[in-house]
């Protein structure tokens, strides 16, 4: 009759382990956003470093998603404080000034941070190609799911998140991205 | 009337539609009435006590002390302030963090396992127990018995 205890003690373990190995198959840090596919919160916040080239935004101007509407916008959200922002700090300079000549606005928001931190971050990189904006109250952060930085989201130009990556990106992946969105989109005329 | 009461009336009259201006005010001006701050106080504790933490290992919004928790309490204490009720800044806050942010998942979906299972494991271990009581109740009818000898 052993047999038959075994058959019946495998019987019942079998859903458990089968639990068990579909939950070692997800990361339990990771975060599902409900953000990709969904229309971006729109935001208004001020700029606080300009920028350069052709992305450049005057200092104290306010930044609106709404008034970028037609462009992919890359999003990206960092800190001074962030360890893995400095990995990826070249890579979004240099997507952005390789996609210059595109209907592409890149803007860096800041989180959980003191402005004059930031600027210092900045200097001490040799610059950024696009405007960063302050985000007081993390408001925005919220708006967009944020639960850690850096985090990069990519708006296509109708003001929906086609793509949101976590950690550190680098350009090859987001000029991709960006590219991607930019063949799909009809062209309009004067663009 | 003596001028005492007279007065007494005028002040009752003036102290009565001081009350009744901050509603009637509001709700001409087409806004809801304030809620007082007691109230959403007890509603935003409320709130972010069943909501998680994003940046903390299973903490409420309510018990986490990091910054991100007091910034998103505070969103909570002005959506409530701002009439939304407890679904709708339940509603906000899943659409932004998906169903990570519920620290009690809704019993939909996969989520019922966590509902279903702890049941199915309690009637399963039931059955098991009752059946082995069953067995060792029951008069043994093989075998002999403890002052039998044995046969043979």
């Amino acid at each position: 009759m052993n047999w038959k205890r075994s058959a019946i003690a495998a019987a019942v373990a079998a859903p458990f382990i089968v639990l068990l190995a579909y939950g070692l198959t997800k990361d339990p840090r990771e975060i599902p956003s409900p953000l990709p596919g969904r229309q971006a919160p729109d935001f208004a916040l001020q700029v606080f470093l300009p920028g350069e080239g052709p992305m450049a935004r005057n200092i104290g101007d306010t930044v609106s998603l709404a008034a970028m509407r037609g462009k992919v916008v890359v999003v990206n959200f960092w800190a001074s404080w962030c360890l893995e922002c400095i990995t990826e700090h070249q890579d979004l300079s240099l997507a952005a000034r390789q996609l210059a000549g595109k209907p592409v606005q890149f803007v860096g928001v800041l989180y959980n941070d003191v402005v004059d931190a930031g600027r210092q971050w900045v200097a001490d990189r040799g610059g950024e190609a696009y405007p960063a904006l302050n985000d007081p109250g993390a408001r925005v952060a919220i708006d967009y799911g944020l639960y850690g930085v850096p985090e990069t989201f990519v708006i296509d130009p109708a003001g929906k998140v086609a793509y949101k990556h976590t950690g550190p990106i680098w350009a090859g992946l987001l000029t991709a991205k960006v590219d991607s969105i930019l063949a799909a989109t009809p062209r309009t005329p004067g663009q | 009337m003596t001028l005492s009461v007279r007065r007494w009336r005028i002040g009752a009259l003036a102290a009565a539609l001081a009350l009744a201006s901050g509603p009637v005010a509001a709700q001409l001006a087409g806004k809801p009435p304030a809620i007082p701050d007691s109230v959403v106080e007890a509603r935003t504790t409320a709130l972010a006590s069943t909501l998680r933490c994003p940046v903390c290992q299973g903490l409420s919004l309510q018990d986490s002390p990091s910054e991100l928790a007091q910034q998103m309490r505070s969103l909570i204490k002005d959506q409530v302030a701002a009439g939304k009720s407890d679904a709708e800044v339940k509603e906000y806050f899943l659409s932004k963090y998906g169903e990570f942010i519920l620290l009690e998942p809704r019993a939909r979906g996969f989520n019922l396992l966590a509902y279903l299972l702890p049941a199915a494991v309690l009637v399963a271990g039931g059955l098991v127990v009752w059946w082995n009581v069953r067995r060792w109740t029951q008069p043994a009818d093989a075998g002999p018995s403890p002052g039998e000898p044995p046969a043979g």
